[in-house]
C-alpha cells in the first residue's frame, strides 16, 4: 500500500463518517422534541456536512482521477463507503440519535485534536476547523445524555437501553489496519488507542453523572471501515441521496 | 406538568466586545445551560454574537406604562444636564 | 379613565406611527387579531419546513444539501421569533401548538400541496418565499413593537431564500430538457396557490378593516399580490419559463400586469381542509409533538432535580 492509497481511504473513512452521520442528523430536520434542538440538531449536521464536503474533496485531489467531492458523495457505490457502522444506523428516537451522537462525539473531538497535529497540510487545517465545531456537539450531546439518563424512569430506562444496543457499534471507531499504520508512520495519522483514551474517560465520566450504567464491552461489529462491507442501512441512505444525480447523469444541479 | 414547552427565558446578545448586551428575543429551555446553548443555536446562527445573557424570562421586572409620566418626564425639564445648555465663550476650543 | 378615551388614546399613536408594546393597553380585539395573524404566521413557518424537508435526503448535491438545511433551520428560528412575539400577548407557546392541533388556528394554505420533484424546492425558494417576502417586508412596519421587530430580523434573514431558489429554477431551466420540463412542471404546480398566499380579495377579507386602521397590516391583500406578481413575471422571462396565465399581460395604463382570477373554489376548499397534504402535515406535526414529550418531561425533571440539590447544599 503507498501513501497516497492509504491517504486517499484514511481521508475517505473521515469524510465518510460525517457525510453519514449529517444525513441521519438532517433527517431530525421537523422532527424534534422542541423547535430549539430542532434548530441545534441542524447545526449539528451542517457542520457535519461541510466538514464532509472538505474531506471528501481532499480524498478526490490525493486521488488525482479529476473526481470531485460531489463525484465521491453521489456516485461512489455502498462497497467503496468507509464510514464506521455506528452512523448509519436509522436514527430511532431522540435518545438514540442523542447517544449515538454522544459516543461518536467523544470520539471525534480527540481525534481532530490529534489530527490538527498531522504533517499533512490539509487534514491538519481540517482539523483545526473542525476541532472547535465538535467541541460544541459534544458539550451539546453530552449535556443531554445527563438529562436524559437522570431525567425520568422512562427517559432513564430509553436512554440505557439506547446505549446498550449501540455499544457494539463503538469498537469499530476504533479498529487500526494497514492504512492506519502507514500514515501513523508518516506522521499523517492519529494513533487511535491515544483516541480510545480519551474516549473512555469521557464515556465514563458522562454515564456517572447520567447515573447510566457503561455496557460490558463483548463482541463488537466491524467491516464497514475497513473494507466497505456496512449494515443493510447504507444501501438506503444511497438509495436517496443519490438517486438524482444517478437518474440524470448528464444534469448539473 | 401543563405546559410540556418548559419554561421562557430572554435572550441577550454581545455582538462584539465593548459593545452593550441587546436584547434579541427568548426561547423556550429546561435549565441555564440549556437556555444557553438553545440561544446559541437560534440567535447566532450569522456571527451575530460573542458573549450571550440569558435570563428567565419571570425574573424581569418590567416598568408600567401607565408609570411612564411620572417615570420619565421629569427629566425632560432638566436640561442642564446636557452639554448644550451652556455658552461657551467664543473663539474656546471644546476639550 | 374610560375606556371610550383609552381607545382614542391607543388610536392616536396608531395614527403618530408609535409603536404598541407588550404592557400598553390595547384593545382586546387588536390583541385577540395579532394572536391570531402572528401565530398562524409562525405555525406556517414550521409547517412549511415539511415539504422542503422532504428533499433533504434527497439534495443533488452537497452544496445544495447544505443550503437547503440551512434554509429550513431558518424557518425553524422563523417560528420560534414569531412563538416569541405572540407569547407577549399573554398567550403560551403550548397553547398555541394546541389551537394548532384542534384546527383553532390555521398555517398558510400553500404548504398543503406536495414538493414532488427537486424543482419543487426551486419553485417554494422562489415563488412561495417570494410572496412571504412581499407579505414581510409590509410587515416591518406593523404597529405592535414585538411583531415588528421579530419581522424585520426574519426579512433580514429571508433575502437568501428567494435567491435560493430562483438560481435552482434557474439552473433546471437551462439544465437539460428533463430538468427544463420538470422546473415549468413546478412552476404550474406552485404559481396559483402562490398567488392564493395573499388571501381573499380586500372586499372579502373579514380582517382587512381593522387591521389596516390598526396598521396592523399596511398593505392589502390584492396590493401585495400584484407587487409580487409584477416583480415575478419579469424573473421568469429571464430563465425562460411561462407562467401558466393565458390571461397574464402588461397594462400600460396601470402600470402593472393584469391577470386571471384565482380559483377561489380551490382557495375556499384548500382552507377548509381538504387539500393534498393538510392531514398529512397536521398529523406530521402532531406525532412529533407526542414523540418529543418525555424528551421535554426529563429535561424538566432533570432541571427540577438539579434545583432541588442546590437548594439542599
Amino acid at each position: 500500500m503507498t501513501t497516497q492509497e492509504a491517504l486517499f481511504k484514511y481521508t475517505l473513512r473521515i469524510g465518510d463518517n460525517d457525510l453519514i452521520l449529517g444525513h441521519r442528523l438532517a433527517e431530525w430536520c421537523s422532527y424534534g422534541p422542541t423547535l430549539e434542538e430542532d434548530l441545534a440538531l441542524t447545526n449539528i449536521a451542517l457542520d457535519l456536512t461541510g466538514e464532509a464536503q472538505a474531506l471528501l474533496q481532499y480524498a478526490a485531489e490525493v486521488e488525482g482521477k479529476g473526481r470531485s467531492a460531489d463525484d465521491l458523495a453521489y456516485k461512489r457505490p455502498e462497497r467503496q463507503f468507509y464510514n464506521s457502522i455506528i452512523t448509519e444506523l436509522p436514527k430511532g428516537d431522540f435518545g438514540y440519535s442523542i447517544v449515538r451522537q454522544f459516543l461518536f462525539d467523544a470520539y471525534e473531538l480527540p481525534f481532530f485534536q490529534m489530527l490538527t497535529k498531522s504533517k499533512d497540510e490539509t487534514l491538519s487545517a481540517i482539523a483545526h476547523k473542525a476541532v472547535k465545531e465538535v467541541k460544541y456537539h459534544l458539550r451539546h450531546s453530552a449535556n443531554w445524555v445527563i438529562r436524559l439518563g437522570d431525567g425520568t424512569e422512562e427517559s432513564h430506562n430509553r436512554v440505557q437501553k439506547s446505549l446498550n444496543d449501540l455499544w457494539e457499534y463503538t469498537g469499530e471507531l476504533f479498529e487500526m489496519d494497514e492504512v492506519d499504520e502507514t500514515v501513523l508512520k508518516e506522521g499523517i495519522g492519529v494513533d487511535l488507542t491515544l483516541v480510545k483514551a480519551e474516549w473512555d474517560e469521557t464515556v465514563n465520566k458522562v454515564l456517572a453523572e447520567a447515573t447510566l450504567t457503561r455496557p460490558e464491552d463483548g463482541w463488537m461489529q466491524t467491516g464497514a471501515k475497513r473494507e466497505g462491507i456496512h449494515s443493510e442501512y447504507l444501501g438506503y441512505i444511497l438509495t436517496d441521496m443519490q438517486y438524482l444525480p444517478r437518474a440524470y447523469p448528464d444534469a448539473q444541479w | 406538568m401543563t405546559d410540556t414547552q418548559l419554561p421562557l427565558w430572554e435572550v441577550f446578545i454581545q455582538s462584539k466586545t465593548g459593545l452593550p448586551y441587546k436584547h434579541v428575543g427568548s426561547l423556550h429551555a429546561a435549565d441555564a445551560e440549556m437556555a444557553l446553548e438553545n440561544a446559541r443555536d437560534v440567535y447566532t446562527r450569522r456571527s451575530e454574537g460573542s458573549s450571550i445573557w440569558v435570563v428567565p424570562s419571570e425574573c424581569i421586572t418590567a416598568s408600567n406604562p401607565e408609570d411612564a409620566e411620572e417615570f420619565f418626564e421629569p427629566s425632560n425639564a432638566k436640561i442642564y444636564r446636557h452639554p448644550t445648555f451652556y455658552v461657551m465663550p467664543e473663539g474656546a476650543k471644546n476639550i | 379613565m374610560e375606556e371610550l378615551d383609552k381607545l382614542q388614546q391607543f388610536q392616536q399613536k396608531i395614527d403618530a406611527e408609535k409603536k404598541i408594546e407588550p404592557k400598553d393597553w390595547m384593545p382586546e380585539d387588536y390583541r385577540k387579531h395579532l394572536i391570531r395573524q402572528i401565530s398562524q404566521h409562525a405555525h406556517s413557518e414550521v409547517i412549511g419546513m415539511q415539504p422542503e424537508g422532504n428533499w433533504i435526503t434527497r439534495a443533488p448535491s452537497l452544496r445544495s444539501k447544505i443550503i437547503l438545511l440551512a434554509k429550513i433551520q431558518d424557518e425553524a428560528g422563523h417560528g420560534l421569533y414569531l412563538y416569541s412575539a405572540a407569547e407577549t400577548l399573554g398567550i403560551s407557546r403550548e397553547e398555541m401548538i394546541n389551537q394548532l392541533h384542534t384546527g383553532k388556528a390555521k398555517y398558510s394554505s400553500i404548504f398543503n400541496y406536495p414538493s414532488l420533484t427537486w424543482a419543487d424546492i426551486g419553485a417554494i425558494g422562489w415563488l412561495v418565499d417570494g410572496a412571504a417576502i412581499v407579505n414581510q417586508v409590509s410587515l416591518q412596519r406593523t404597529s405592535y413593537g414585538p411583531y415588528s421587530r421579530a419581522m424585520i430580523k426574519i426579512c433580514m434573514e429571508e433575502s437568501f431564500h428567494q435567491r435560493q431558489g430562483y438560481e435552482i429554477m434557474a439552473k433546471m431551466a437551462q439544465g437539460t430538457p428533463e430538468q427544463k420540463e420538470m422546473a415549468q412542471d413546478a412552476l404550474n404546480r406552485w404559481w396559483w396557490p402562490s398567488l392564493m398566499m395573499f388571501g381573499p380579495h380586500d372586499n372579502e377579507s373579514a380582517h382587512t378593516g381593522n387591521a389596516m386602521k390598526w396598521k396592523i397590516k399596511r398593505e392589502t391583500n390584492d396590493e401585495l399580490r400584484q407587487k409580487f406578481i409584477d416583480k415575478t413575471v419579469q424573473q421568469a422571462e429571464v430563465i425562460g419559463l411561462t407562467i401558466p396565465d393565458p390571461d397574464l399581460k402588461w397594462n400600460e395604463e396601470r402600470g402593472h400586469y393584469d391577470f386571471g382570477e384565482i380559483d377561489w373554489e380551490e382557495f375556499w376548499r384548500v382552507v377548509n381542509g381538504n387539500g393534498p397534504c393538510n392531514k398529512k402535515r397536521l398529523n406530521h406535526h402532531k406525532k412529533v409533538h407526542e414523540e418529543g414529550r418525555w424528551v421535554r418531561e426529563a429535561a424538566a425533571a432533570y432541571a427540577k432535580k438539579q434545583k432541588n440539590k442546590q437548594i439542599a447544599a
